[in-house]
């Protein structure tokens, strides 16, 4: 069951504040994997402080440093049921986690962080995570 | 930003893995560890013989997580040998 609205609503401001796409409906997750130019980040956000605390401040900072990816959209585990599902439709292979951070390069995923790997870790820690994978999957000019 | 979660075990909302006597490995989410048991959410079990291996198994775990068999389960602390963070194998 989801929780209150008003409950969740600092929780994807946590992420919507610094320009992250918050997608709400499954058309809107359609929209956003379809397109697959560049790359693209997607934050599976979830209300649980065990590891969803340490998740958005990582993915706060890694944003705040170099080579972010070119789209970065979320959706909200347990709140909106619909956009979740289809996000995970598009990862056939990853089991469900919340949170979690799926990379995209050209639309295909390259690196999945799983909830089990951001619980007990700081939120520097995430970053720097993501941070590795920016650079690696940073685009080359020709 | 914490949540709701107080007087658990240390382990509460970890993932672990539960090495036990038999041939049996749990795979969940921790949500206490009391005189009853171990108590995981979301959690799948992996005997030996099926058809993946323990090793590759635990492998595909750590890197990318299960997929649940069960919804909650209780494994005894009497045939619990090893419980062990999944985010420390990756």
């Amino acid at each position: 069951m989801p929780y209150s609205p008003m409950l969740v609503k600092p929780m994807r401001e946590e992420l919507t504040s610094i320009g992250v796409q918050e997608l709400l409906t499954a058309d809107q997750v359609d929209h956003w994997m379809n397109d697959k130019t560049g790359t693209a980040m997607l934050v599976i956000n979830s209300v649980c402080g065990c590891a969803a605390g340490m998740a958005r401040p990582g993915v706060r900072e890694a944003l705040g440093g170099e080579g972010k990816p070119d789209r970065v959209a979320t959706v909200f585990a347990g709140q909106d049921l619909e956009a979740t599902a289809r996000a995970r439709a598009h990862m056939p292979e990853i089991p469900p986690s919340s949170p979690s951070i799926a990379f995209f390069k050209e639309g295909e995923l390259v690196y999945f962080l799983p909830r089990h790997r951001i619980e007990g870790r700081s939120a520097t820690q995430v970053a720097a995570d993501l941070a590795n994978v920016f650079a690696e999957h940073r685009a080359v000019p020709a | 930003m914490g949540t709701f979660h107080q007087g658990k075990s240390d382990l509460h909302g970890i993932t672990v893995v539960v090495e036990t006597r038999g041939p049996e490995l749990y795979v969940g989410r921790c949500d206490d560890v009391t005189e009853r048991g171990v108590i995981l959410n979301d959690a799948d079990v992996h005997r030996d013989g099926d058809e993946t291996p323990r090793a590759k198994y635990l492998e595909r775990a750590a890197r990318f997580g299960i997929w649940k068999k069960f919804d909650r389960i209780v494994i005894p602390n009497d045939v619990v040998t090893a419980i062990r963070r999944l985010g420390e194998m990756a």
